[in-house]
């Protein structure tokens, strides 16, 4: 089947059942999204699907159909999204492993709503789960980004 | 108990051509019992007994977030109504409520889905079956500014195919349909509002 990745056009060979995360992670090879839980209960795994939140590890690759697919490779080719340098500048990451999963909900949500409350950060990110506790800095750093997004 | 009042559903589909046809043999002594006046309170009874279902009532409650399993528990990860009953931004239904439920090979817990979207009732409209008395629950349904605009026919219509109330009774692996088998749901229906659909006092 055909999907749209990052903006290439790719041909994938896998199960249709197959969960989109095995095949961006095991497949083509886009290691940077995370499983977590398996189930749509931790949010690692989030990439965008025309720009919408979605969770890879529970969505069939086949469902996938035309839709774009974004994982936080495909966010910019440099890190330079103002999520990703607002991410940076405010020093979220402690472990990382949940922070693709965490940017790609917080880009998502710029994109909907581009001037966030804290209850909006808090409502869009409490599907995203860190261990380590970061939310402080993640809920900060949200709102640094729309300041970078707004002024770029 | 059970038994009569199903067998006596399935008798009141067969008193009209257009009905369903029984899936299962009428026991004799439910045959023989009379026609009662009650027959279409009870028709509601079940209709009810439906409504509130934690298949159904989960995404009918009567705050703005839904529920979640048997326990009706308040859905986890903060999940709103937002402001088309869909979610709110970064947190749509749909982000991890695909098309369809995942296959069985994924296993228990995965989020269901459906064709036509997961949602909410939106907050204008917010069509509550948690918690509501028969009478209410029955004066709600029938009243097309509280019910989704529809009239007897439409929700007629509503409850035999709509794809989301069809998920009832295909929720997914691991979770338990709703208990009244569909078919016995629909003759319900059509047996309370052929009545006038009285509602109990």
């Amino acid at each position: 089947m055909k999907l749209l990745v990052n903006g290439r056009e790719r041909e994938v060979d896998a199960p249709s059942d197959m969960p989109l995360l095995w095949v961006l992670r095991d497949v083509l090879g886009y290691t940077g999204t995370k499983f977590g839980c398996g189930m749509a209960q931790c949010g690692a795994c989030t990439v965008h699907l025309d720009g919408k939140a979605v969770r890879a590890c529970s969505t069939p690759v086949a469902a996938v159909g035309s839709r774009a697919v974004t994982t936080i490779e495909g966010l910019s080719s440099d890190g330079s999204h103002p999520v990703q340098r607002a991410w940076a500048e405010v020093d979220v990451v402690q472990c990382g492993y949940c922070q693709p999963g965490q940017i790609m909900t917080a880009a998502a949500l710029l994109t909907t709503n581009p001037k966030p409350t804290d209850a909006d950060i808090d409502a869009a990110l409490s599907g995203n789960i860190c261990r380590c506790g970061a939310y402080q800095r993640i809920r900060a750093a949200v709102h640094r980004a729309a300041e970078l997004k707004g002024g770029a | 108990m059970r038994l009569i009042l199903i067998s006596s559903l399935v008798l009141a589909g067969c008193s009209h051509s257009e009905g369903p046809a029984p899936a299962t043999p009428v026991p004799m002594a439910a045959a023989a019992a009379p026609a009662s006046a009650q027959a279409p309170l009870a028709a509601f009874e079940t209709v009810r007994a439906v409504l509130q279902d934690p298949r159904c009532q989960n995404c009918h409650p009567a705050i703005d977030q839904p529920l979640q399993t048997d326990q009706g528990f308040v859905h986890a990860m903060n999940v709103q109504r937002g402001p088309t009953g869909h979610g709110l931004p970064g947190a749509e239904c749909s982000a991890c409520h695909g098309k369809a439920n995942a296959p069985d090979s994924y296993g228990p817990h995965q989020p269901p889905g459906v064709a036509t979207d997961w949602h909410l009732p939106p907050p204008e409209m917010k069509m509550v079956f948690v918690g509501r008395s028969s009478r209410e629950l029955c004066e709600q349904l029938k009243d097309p500014q509280r019910n989704g605009h529809k009239d007897m026919a439409g929700l007629l219509q509503h409850v035999s195919s709509d794809p989301l109330v069809l998920w009832g009774w295909s929720p997914g692996f691991g979770r338990r349909p709703v208990s009244v088998p569909h078919a016995e749901f629909v003759a319900a229906f059509k047996r309370w509002s052929d009545a006038g659909a009285p509602c109990p006092q």
